[in-house]
C-alpha cells in the first residue's frame, strides 16, 4: 500500500514537472533495463575501485604483521618484505622478556579506558539531559556554556599551565583521565538526542505517580537512551585508547606510560626495557641479534589487535551515532 | 534576590546534573581562556600559584605577537596550516561524497559492507600507529617504498629528510584515515533519502548518472554545507599526530610539516617560550573563531537552513 502511494505521488511528481508525452514508453524502456541497478560493467568498475581503497585501508595492518614475524637478519638484508623466507617468533619472545613494562602499560591503558568511559559517559549524559529538559529555567545559559566551547578554544599553553600548575595533575593517572572526560561536542549530540526521543509525556505520567527526577532519569531515560549513551561510550572508550598526546604533554613517569605513548617511544624504550629484562631470557639468549625491527612491528600488532578484532562488531553503534543527532536543533 | 534563591532550590536538580559538567567546562575550558591574556605577559611562576602567577606576571602588551610575526615560522606556519586544510576541505569533501555514492549504488550490498568495514578501519587507529605504517613503506632502508625503486634501479630515497615528497604523503595520509568516516557519514544521509524521489526521476527517464547529479548531491547539500562550515571553522587547527608523529618528528621536513599546533607545541615543551607560544595559540583560536562567525554569518544570509546556529 504504501509503496503504490509512492509510485502514485511519484508519477504525480513526474507530470507535474515534465511533460506527460512519452511518460509511458519510458517507463517500459527503464523498467527493461532496470534503472534501480548499475550498468553490470560500471558496477564492476567501481566495485574494483573501491576494493582498491579497502585493501589500501587495510593492507598496512597486515603488512605489520608480516614483518613482526619476519626474523632480524631476513630484515637486515632484504628489507621489510611482503613474502620473507625466514619467518620467526623471535620479536614476540623478546616482547615477552619485557613484559613486567609491557603489561603496566597496558594496565594503565585499560584503566583510564574503563574509569574515563565511565566519568564522562556521566558527566555528559546529566548534562546533556538537564539542558534538554523545558523545566530547567537556565538550560539555554547552560547549552552556550557548553557550544561556546567549540568555538573559541583555551589553546595547549593556557591549558597546559592550568593542569600542571593549577590542578597539580601532572604525573598522576588524572592528568589522562580528566582532560578527555568532557566534550562540548558530544554534550550537544547528546541533547539533541534526547531531544528527539524522550518525550515529555512518559516523564509526565511517572511525575504524576511521583517518581524523584533522579528516579526517572536512571529508571527511564537510561534505558530509554542505550542507543545513544552506547554511542557516546563507543566515542569516549576509542578517545582513550588510542590517547598519546595527554601522556606526552603530562607523563614523564614511566609507571604511568599508556600503550600508546610506550609505542611511540619505542626506540628509547626498547633499550630502556633491555635493561630490565628478566635474567632468565636474557641467558638463554636465543637472539643473535636483537629484533629491533621485529619487535616493533610486533609491538604495534598487540597494541593494534584488540581495535581491528573488536571494531567490525561495533561498528553499527558507531555508524548509528553518526546519524543520533545533527548538531543543529 | 529572594526570587532568585527560590528558582534555584526549583531547579536544584538540574542544577546538580550540570554541576559536574559544569566545573569541568570551567576548569578545562574556561579557566585557559582567561589563561590565554598570557599572551599579553611575560610569565613569571609566582610561589601563590595559578592565579597569582598569571596576575603577577608583568604586561609586555603586543611584544610577544611582535617577536612571533617577526620570525619567517609565524608565515610558514600559517601558509602551512591554511594551504593544508583547503586542501583536505576540498579533496576530502569530493572522496567522501565519491565514495560514498559509489558505496550506495553498488550492487552486491554484502560486498558493500565488507567495502565500508575496511575503509573505517584507519579511522579507528591512533596516529602512533599510523606513523609506524607509513615507516614500513617510507624507511630509507627496509621500507617497501625504496624496495619498489630498486627494480627500476632507482637509488633509494632518504624520504624522511626529503620534505620536497611530504606535501603529498601527508595529503595522502590524511585522505587515507579520513576518507572511510567521511563517506560513512554521507552514506548515513544517502540511505535516508527517501525513495519516490528516483522513482519519480526513473519515470522521467533520468539515468543513474541524471540521477545522482540532480537528486542524491542536491539532497547531500545541507550535509556538505554544515560540515564544510565547521571545517572552515577549524581551518586554523591541525591534526596535531599527522603532524607530528608522521613524519617521526623529523627536523628536516620542518619547513612543509610545522603548523600553528606542532610550532606551540614545541614552543612550549622544547623552547619553554609560554609567552610566544600562548600568543601563536590566541592567535589560532582568534582566528578560527572569526571564521567560523563569518562564514555561519553569510551561510545563513545565502540560505538560513544550513547555516549552523
Amino acid at each position: 500500500m504504501p509503496k503504490k502511494l509512492q509510485t502514485q505521488s511519484s508519477i504525480a511528481l513526474s507530470q507535474s514537472t515534465n511533460d506527460m508525452k512519452g511518460a509511458g514508453v519510458k517507463i517500459l524502456r527503464k523498467k527493461y533495463r532496470d534503472p534501480q541497478h548499475l550498468h553490470p560493467v560500471v558496477n564492476t568498475i567501481i566495485s574494483v575501485l573501491l576494493g582498491i581503497l579497502a585493501i589500501m585501508c587495510i593492507f598496512p595492518f597486515f603488512y605489520v604483521i608480516i614483518i613482526s614475524f619476519t626474523s632480524e637478519e631476513s630484515i637486515v638484508r632484504n628489507g621489510f618484505q611482503l613474502f620473507p623466507k625466514d619467518w620467526s617468533i623471535d620479536a614476540y619472545h623478546y616482547l615477552w622478556g619485557m613484559k613486567a613494562q609491557f603489561f603496566r602499560s597496558y594496565g594503565v591503558t585499560i584503566f583510564i579506558t574503563i574509569v574515563g568511559t565511565i566519568i564522562s559517559v556521566f558527566m555528559i549524559t546529566f548534562y546533556a539531559y538537564a539542558i534538554s529538559r523545558p523545566q530547567f529555567k537556565y538550560r539555554r545559559f547552560f547549552t552556550f556554556l557548553a557550544f561556546f566551547t567549540m568555538l573559541f578554544s583555551g589553546g595547549l599553553v593556557p591549558t597546559y599551565i592550568v593542569v600542571t600548575q593549577f590542578l597539580g595533575l601532572k604525573n598522576t593517572i588524572w592528568a589522562l583521565i580528566l582532560p578527555l572526560a568532557m566534550n562540548a561536542f558530544y554534550i550537544i549530540i547528546m541533547r539533541t538526542f534526547f531531544l528527539k526521543s524522550v518525550s515529555e509525556s512518559i516523564l509526565e505520567s511517572a511525575r504524576i505517580d511521583g517518581a524523584s527526577e533522579w528516579r526517572i532519569f536512571f529508571q527511564i531515560i537510561f534505558p530509554l537512551s542505550l542507543p545513544g549513551i552506547a554511542t557516546i561510550a563507543l566515542f569516549s572508550t576509542l578517545g582513550y585508547w588510542n590517547d598519546w598526546f595527554t601522556a606526552l604533554l603530562y607523563i614523564d613517569e614511566p609507571n604511568l606510560v599508556p600503550l600508546q605513548s610506550l609505542l611511540m617511544k619505542i626506540e628509547a624504550n626498547l633499550e630502556f626495557m633491555r635493561q630490565n629484562m628478566d635474567v632468565a631470557i636474557m641467558q638463554s639468549s636465543l637472539f643473535d641479534t636483537i629484533p629491533q625491527e621485529s619487535a616493533k612491528m610486533a609491538m604495534v600488532v598487540i597494541a593494534t589487535l584488540p581495535i581491528a578484532v573488536s571494531y567490525p562488531f561495533f561498528q553499527k553503534y558507531f555508524i548509528s551515532g553518526l546519524t543520533i543527532g545533527g548538531v543543529k536543533e | 534576590m529572594k526570587k532568585i534563591l527560590s528558582d534555584i532550590y526549583k531547579n536544584r536538580i538540574w542544577l546538580l546534573m550540570v554541576l559536574p559538567g559544569t566545573i569541568w567546562l570551567l576548569l578545562f575550558s574556561y579557566l585557559p581562556m582567561f589563561g590565554q591574556v598570557l599572551a599579553f605577559k611575560k610569565f613569571r611562576i609566582h610561589p601563590d600559584g595559578f592565579f597569582a602567577s598569571v596576575i603577577n606576571s608583568e604586561w609586555v602588551g603586543w611584544e610577544n605577537f611582535e617577536y612571533l610575526f617577526s620570525t619567517s615560522d609565524a608565515w610558514i606556519i600559517t601558509r602551512n596550516t591554511l594551504v593544508y586544510n583547503i586542501i583536505f576541505i576540498v579533496v576530502g569533501l569530493i572522496a567522501a561524497v565519491a565514495t560514498a555514492i559509489m558505496l550506495s549504488e553498488l550492487v552486491n550490498k554484502k560486498l558493500s559492507k565488507v567495502y565500508q568495514t575496511s575503509i573505517l578501519f584507519p579511522h579507528f587507529i591512533s596516529w602512533v600507529i599510523g606513523s609506524y605504517f607509513v615507516f614500513t613503506f617510507l624507511s630509507t632502508d627496509h621500507g617497501l617504498l625504496n624496495h619498489v625503486l630498486s627494480w627500476f634501479h632507482i637509488d633509494p630515497i632518504s624520504w624522511y629528510s626529503e620534505s620536497k615528497y611530504w606535501p603529498f604523503i601527508l595529503v595522502f595520509m590524511a585522505l587515507w584515515k579520513g576518507v572511510g568516516y567521511g563517506s560513512i557519514v554521507y552514506l548515513a544521509s544517502i540511505v535516508g533519502i527517501d525513495r519516490a524521489y528516483y522513482e519519480a526521476a526513473m519515470i522521467d527517464g533520468a539515468s543513474k548518472w541524471k540521477q545522482i547529479k540532480h537528486v542524491t548531491l542536491p539532497m547531500l547539500k545541507p550535509l556538505m554545507i554544515i560540515l564544510t562550515i565547521m571545517n572552515i571553522g577549524r581551518i586554523f587547527n591541525s591534526d596535531f599526530g599527522l603532524f607530528y608523529q608522521v613524519p617521526r618528528d623529523s627536523g628536516a621536513l620542518y619547513s612543509v610539516t610545522n603548523v600553528i599546533d606542532t610550532f606551540v607545541y614545541r614552543g612550549l615543551m622544547n623552547l619553554g617560550d609560554i609567552g610566544m607560544s600562548t600568543a601563536a595559540g590566541l592567535y589560532q583560536s582568534a582566528v578560527g573563531f572569526t571564521l567560523v562567525m563569518i562564514t555561519n554569518y553569510i551561510v545563513r544570509k545565502v540560505d538560513d537552513e544550513s547555516a549552523l546556529f
